[in-house]
């Protein structure tokens, strides 16, 4: 564990203050933080491995039946949902970067929901893979692919255990400028990077909260006081298929 | 005294020439069209999918390539195992490799996703990605084979063929382990993840190789009317028939090995059992048609020295090595990712169903077109350079046996 008394250094208060980041803060007494505030990382600033990117899926939360989690990702990555451009492609092939899985135990019969998508592992399969390195885990852990560099193998998505990633399978239009995705390439969550590095926090995560559900909790695994790893600490989280050892950025509980 | 071995061009002036390079001309131009048809439209008019990601063209493509590594083995017996029967067809041997491997890597390569991107694929490289190590693989392969080629075929350097000989033998079964763990370093899908898949490939490689070559042989000096001996036939039929026995035995294994393990009895069984097309595939076609007839037939005393017979045997080889590339490939992408043990699984992304499969006529098509383009390859490069003995017979290639009879 860090040491939470530490004082925040004066320049660090300063920029606090200055930017008014009070949200997710609570202070018991000045200059002691019980979590940290996402800060939003300069554009110039290289991506450091200072940070570990992940979600904690609380699957006893997930409503069954919702789906805010999946719309919000479509409405803010421009895939799917009711503008859907993917018009020609079947159903098996239009993309989906997040899917509702419904689970029932054979056993007993209980039933489970969760989301799913790229699980942003930290040895990549999809990664190892790739022969161009288009498919790449950034320093922060968000698992990303260049769009400029994938020829469309599609060897990522033999690779992938979680069917995670989708391929193009037609023209688009009406793309996202922060999510470009093009025909005879692959894509997959992205963890909203573009929220990530401006302090923000993925759009299915903000989704289930709106909702009232709060089964998604989004943060830093690395920093011990972040509210993901404090309540990883507290009741577990599991990763799926954990017999791969991709060490995953996304945990689930309940499952 | 054994006669002078003569190599020589085919004349190339018959309908029949003309009639087939024209065929496979039209084959490869109808594949270019259906390349253009799915890369302008997409993939969505092909029935790969996000559930099947590899389909049709990459059946045809990794049985081209591994049939082109099998190929070469012709060669590398008279060349490394010191065999003088199979010296006279050691140039069609490197011709063929090289052809079959041009026809599969261009069915791999115009069913990228961006096959515009080629030079990317050339000049940005990921050196964990064993697909990364096959495009070296198979560059290296053309390479060395074709300065083997130019050794086998230029008399001044004719010294030096032995090493090149070893070289292009030893970089073949490399190539063909690394096709074979393309699949058996895949650890997500329960039908791949085995390291048996290397060794299983290149003991493919040399039944579909020698299937196709023994195929191209028979044509090839039935048509010029060239004389082709019994000696060397069978002996190439035999050694046959004992690639086919050792592929059985490497499946058998594949199957019981993943039959040990209880967490692999879901997707043996729908292989071998419950699975529909891949079933049928699996025991009617790759095992009875393509494994059992041809065996039969090979080494059946009489049936086994007709040669309609055994044209016949390696195009069930052929057809059964497809066979057993599609189960293989289709079938285990089509069995569900097991991600949830313990629970039933769905989702509206296909999760936990046995996904669907119906090949397009453009995959197909593209498909087809890499044969053709491999034939068409060998037919054009026997009319123009001198890779056929004039005569094969049994005086030719091995006077004592032909003393014997």
């Amino acid at each position: 564990m860090k040491d939470t008394s530490k004082p925040a250094d004066p320049s660090r208060r300063d920029f606090m203050s200055k930017a008014g980041a009070t949200a997710g803060m609570a202070a018991v007494a000045p200059g002691v933080l019980l979590t940290s505030p996402a800060v939003a990382r300069p554009a110039d600033e290289k991506v450091t491995s200072d940070k570990r990117w992940g979600i904690l899926i609380d699957t006893a939360k997930c409503a069954s039946g919702c789906t805010a989690c999946v719309s919000a990702c479509e409405t803010e990555n421009g895939w799917g949902g009711e503008s859907n451009t993917e018009k020609q492609s079947s159903d098996e092939q239009r993309a989906q970067w997040i899917r509702k899985v419904q689970l029932k135990e054979k056993a007993t019969g209980h039933v489970t929901t969760l989301p799913l998508m790229c699980q942003h592992c930290e040895t990549p399969p999809c990664a190892d893979v790739c022969p161009t390195g288009a498919s790449f885990r950034r320093a922060d852990g968000i698992v990303l692919v260049d769009k400029h560099i994938c020829i469309g193998c599609r060897y990522c998505m033999m690779a992938c255990p979680y069917k995670a990633r989708s391929f193009i399978h037609e023209d688009l239009k009406d793309q996202k400028p922060w999510a470009p995705r093009g025909k005879g390439t692959v894509e997959s969550c992205t963890l909203c990077v573009h929220r990530v590095d401006e302090g923000g926090t993925p759009a299915c995560v903000e989704a289930c909260s709106s909702e009232g559900h709060y089964a998604m909790v989004f943060g830093d695994l690395y920093d011990d006081n972040s509210e993901i790893s404090r309540q990883l600490e507290q009741h577990g989280g599991k990763q799926i298929r954990a017999d791969l050892g991709l060490n995953t950025g996304v945990r689930y509980r309940g499952i | 005294m054994k006669l002078a071995l003569n190599y020589r061009e085919i004349e190339g002036k018959s309908t029949g020439f003309w009639v087939l390079l024209g065929g496979l001309g039209l084959l490869a131009l109808l594949a270019l069209g259906a390349t253009l048809h799915m890369e302008h439209s997409g993939h969505y008019v092909t029935g790969m999918s996000n559930q099947i990601v590899w389909g049709m063209p990459h059946v045809f493509a990794i049985f081209l390539i591994v049939a082109a590594s099998g190929a070469l083995n012709v060669a590398s017996v008279g060349t490394v195992f010191g065999k003088p029967l199979y010296k006279p067809l050691g140039r069609l041997s490197g011709l063929l490799a090289i052809a079959l491997l041009l026809g599969g890597l261009i069915v791999l390569v115009l069913d990228l996703g961006r096959p515009d991107r080629l030079i990317v694929a050339m000049t940005y490289y990921n050196f964990k990605s064993i697909f990364a190590w096959n495009i070296i693989l198979y560059n290296g392969f053309l390479a060395i084979t074709i300065v083997y080629l130019w050794m086998m075929m230029e008399r001044k350097m004719n010294t030096y063929y032995k090493p090149a000989g070893y070289v292009a033998f030893v970089w073949r079964l490399i190539l063909t382990t690394g096709t074979g763990s393309i699949f058996g370093w895949l650890v997500a899908r329960e039908a791949y993840d085995m390291a048996l898949l290397a060794p299983m490939f290149i003991i493919m490689s040399f039944s579909y190789g020698l299937a196709v070559f023994i195929l191209v042989l028979l044509a090839a000096y039935h048509w010029t009317d060239r004389p082709l001996g019994n000696a060397i036939l069978y002996r190439l039929k035999n050694l046959l028939g004992v690639f086919v026995a050792s592929v059985l035995y490497f499946v058998a294994v594949y199957h019981l090995s993943n039959l040990y393990a209880t967490e692999h009895h879901s997707v043996e069984r729908f292989i071998l059992m419950d699975g529909g097309v891949y079933t049928k595939l699996f025991w009617i076609v790759q095992i009875l048609l393509g494994s059992l007839v041809p065996l039969a037939m090979i080494y059946h005393p009489t049936i086994g020295k007709s040669r309609p017979a055994i044209a016949t045997a390696c195009a069930l080889i052929i057809i059964g090595g497809i066979a057993q590339l599609y189960v293989l490939l289709i079938g285990g992408q089509a069995f569900p990712l097991d991600m949830f043990p313990g629970y039933e699984v769905s989702s509206s992304f296909f999760d936990g169903v046995v996904n669907s499969y119906s090949p397009s006529i453009w995959e197909i098509t593209l498909g087809l077109g890499g044969v053709a383009i491999a034939l068409l390859l060998v037919t054009i490069a026997v009319r123009v350079l001198r890779f056929l003995p004039e005569s094969l017979d049994d005086s030719v290639v091995d006077p004592h046996a032909a003393k014997a009879d």
